[in-house]
């Protein structure tokens, strides 16, 4: 009898025991899941340093991409990619908010559902599909350009953007949506003036994110603004950018071009986490006034 | 009356119609993008499958030489190494998920957060740099003779690891993949874990239960759908990403059994290919074709992938 007791409270303890060492080995794993990504993020920076600060003078910003064996600089590619992205915002915003007013105030739910879907689907698209899209839209037709570009990069932009308007109108406290009806205003006012105003903090980050995104983005720029080595200012001819030199010089065998390529990466990647950054910190500011 | 005569009735009339037909412009725009990417891209690939037929997917020829184009290997290719990027991320995101929701304080996870999604903001391009001129390198002098020492002699597991130590590949592929989509996953993963009502978790912790129990028996059937739904979705990213893989997958037109061979998947074969190809051409049909059938992949993919996300929000 006492010796059966004793033998089910071993099993008991046995158990017990069990169950915290798969607990804490599960603790184990977990943080060094975490670790891992760190230490890939950390290894990611640190190359990129490394290679690409040297290269990053005065010099480099303020001469152009030269042929190989003479020393070039990444003016054009910068200025590039400034044009391109800059026009693709202008395409993009307008189009993006109206399409979130769309599915935010649309009154035939069905539809909205359906579009809803859709931009959710077209968020994660292939982009270099995207680039075939324009390819066979515009540059079949135009031949490459700047324009074409960036008429890519805004329709990888514009389900990203439609859908966070559309949630941050949803956002906004419907009490604030009556009283603006309770004045009077018709629905155009309330929405232009009192909710897009009200849902401004989180369009300007879907804005801010998109932008980080597009500044990257390669695919889709090597089909229609295939870039250019040469100075380039008209959007209708093809045009230099970052990625794209990126690619070309990374897969050379000249180390100057390569360690170009570094610098060239670095300048991206500060650019796209500054404006993480500066989207969270944006995002964090917002939260804490509500 | 008075109204009338002022024009006001005009002005309240022309605004509206502009806004609201603008905004269904908006709406619309995305819906025809959509439906406009489908069908240029079959439209562009029909030259392709007509003359393939149905060979277009089974055969791995691809010759230019002999105008002989197939979408089999980089079919292959594609969907091997987006597999393993997500077997190998699956656990990395559940374990970062867990990790940051469960283990950690608030006040440290909120800033191991933004530092991981930090990494799914560096784009691509960049990435795959990194992946060709670290990893790759790591993969050959370290990772692959360690792998082929330890399978060698298993049957047919040897296979998947045999051929030379170059470092590229589609394993490595699988890697970088899997390095790019663990954050989106995670952040799917960590939005469902904190959906799980609080009651539910309390109580098993008050009936002595441990965080790896809470996790494993509460948390996790709770959420099912909403972590496959992200998994999916990742696997959908996955399928379509070029550069990283560009860079790293060493660009041959075949199929191997070997992880460690070059190989290719659709999209690199498009950004490679493509500016090699005449307007007209039966090639550049075949790369329309490859892109009709991976958009036809990835879109049934991402509609599962929504589905069960949408599910995962309507039962909240």
């Amino acid at each position: 009898m006492a010796q059966d007791v004793k033998k089910l409270q071993g099993r008991k303890n046995n158990l017990i025991t069990w169950r915290f060492i798969k607990n804490r080995l599960m603790t184990v794993f977990a943080f060094g899941t975490i670790l891992v990504m760190l230490c890939i993020l950390i290894s990611v920076l640190i190359t990129l340093f490394v290679n690409g600060l040297s290269g990053l003078s005065f010099f480099t910003l303020t001469h152009m991409t030269a042929p190989q064996g003479l020393p070039g600089g990444l003016l054009n590619p910068i200025l590039g990619s400034i044009i391109q992205v800059g026009i693709a915002i202008i395409i993009v915003v307008p189009t993006g908010i109206l399409g979130g007013i769309f599915l935010a105030e649309c009154s035939n739910k069905k539809l909205s559902t359906i579009i809803r879907f859709i931009a959710d689907i077209m968020m994660s698209v292939p982009s270099i599909l995207i680039g075939l899209f324009v390819y066979i839209l515009l540059v079949m037709t135009m031949g490459y350009s700047a324009l074409a570009g960036s008429v890519a990069l805004a329709l990888l932009a514009l389900p990203v953007i439609a859908r966070t308007t559309e949630e941050s109108l949803n956002m906004v406290p419907s009490a604030i949506h009556e009283a603006g009806f309770a004045l009077g205003a018709p629905k155009w006012k309330v929405i232009l003036f009192i909710c897009l105003p009200a849902a401004k903090g989180g369009i300007i980050t879907g804005i801010l994110l998109s932008i980080s995104r597009m500044a990257g983005e390669t695919a889709p720029l090597l089909f229609t603004s295939l870039g250019n080595s040469d100075w380039s200012w008209n959007i209708l001819k093809p045009m230099a950018s970052l990625p794209l030199t990126i690619y070309q010089y990374a897969d050379s065998a000249d180390d100057t071009w390569i360690k170009l390529a570094w610098t060239a990466a670095l300048l991206i990647t500060l650019f796209v986490l500054c404006l993480n950054l500066i989207a969270r910190i944006y995002v964090d500011r917002h939260r804490k006034k509500d | 009356m008075l109204l009338k005569q002022s024009g006001y009735r005009k002005d309240k009339k022309i605004i509206p119609f502009l806004f609201t037909s603008s905004m269904w412009c908006g709406g619309a725009l995305i819906f025809l993008i959509f439906l406009g990417l489908i069908f240029e891209l079959f439209w562009q690939g029909k030259q392709a499958f007509s003359v393939f037929g149905f060979h277009f997917i089974t055969s791995t020829d691809w010759n230019p030489g002999e105008q002989q184009f197939s979408a089999g290997a980089a079919l292959i290719g594609t969907l091997v190494s987006s597999c393993i990027g997500v077997v190998l991320a699956l656990p990395l995101s559940f374990g970062c998920a867990y990790c940051l929701n469960e283990l950690m304080p608030q006040r440290f996870s909120k800033y191991i957060t933004a530092t991981i999604q930090l990494l799914a903001a560096i784009p691509s391009i960049i990435l795959g740099m990194w992946g060709f001129f670290i990893l790759v390198p790591l993969m050959s002098q370290y990772v692959q003779p360690f792998l082929q020492n330890l399978f060698g002699n298993v049957p047919y597991i040897e296979l998947l690891f045999s051929g030379g130590t170059y470092g590229i590949g589609i394993l490595t592929a699988g890697l970088i993949l899997a390095i790019m989509i663990t954050p989106f996953i995670t952040a799917i993963m960590q939005e469902s874990f904190s959906n799980t009502p609080v009651m539910l978790k309390e109580s098993a912790y008050s009936l002595g239960a441990t965080r790896w129990e809470v996790m494993h028996q509460v948390i996790v059937p709770w959420v099912q759908k909403g972590v496959v739904g992200g998994v999916v979705l990742g696997w959908g990213r996955a399928l379509g990403e070029t550069m990283a893989v560009t860079f790293v997958i060493g660009n041959a037109h075949h199929a191997s059994w070997s992880l460690f061979m070059p190989s290719n998947t659709i999209a690199s074969l498009i950004a490679l290919e493509f500016s090699e190809s005449a307007v007209g051409s039966l090639k550049m049909s075949s790369l329309m074709a490859l892109g009709a059938v991976l958009m036809v992949i990835s879109f049934v993919v991402l509609f599962c992938s929504q589905l069960l996300l949408k599910q995962v929000l309507k039962s909240r």
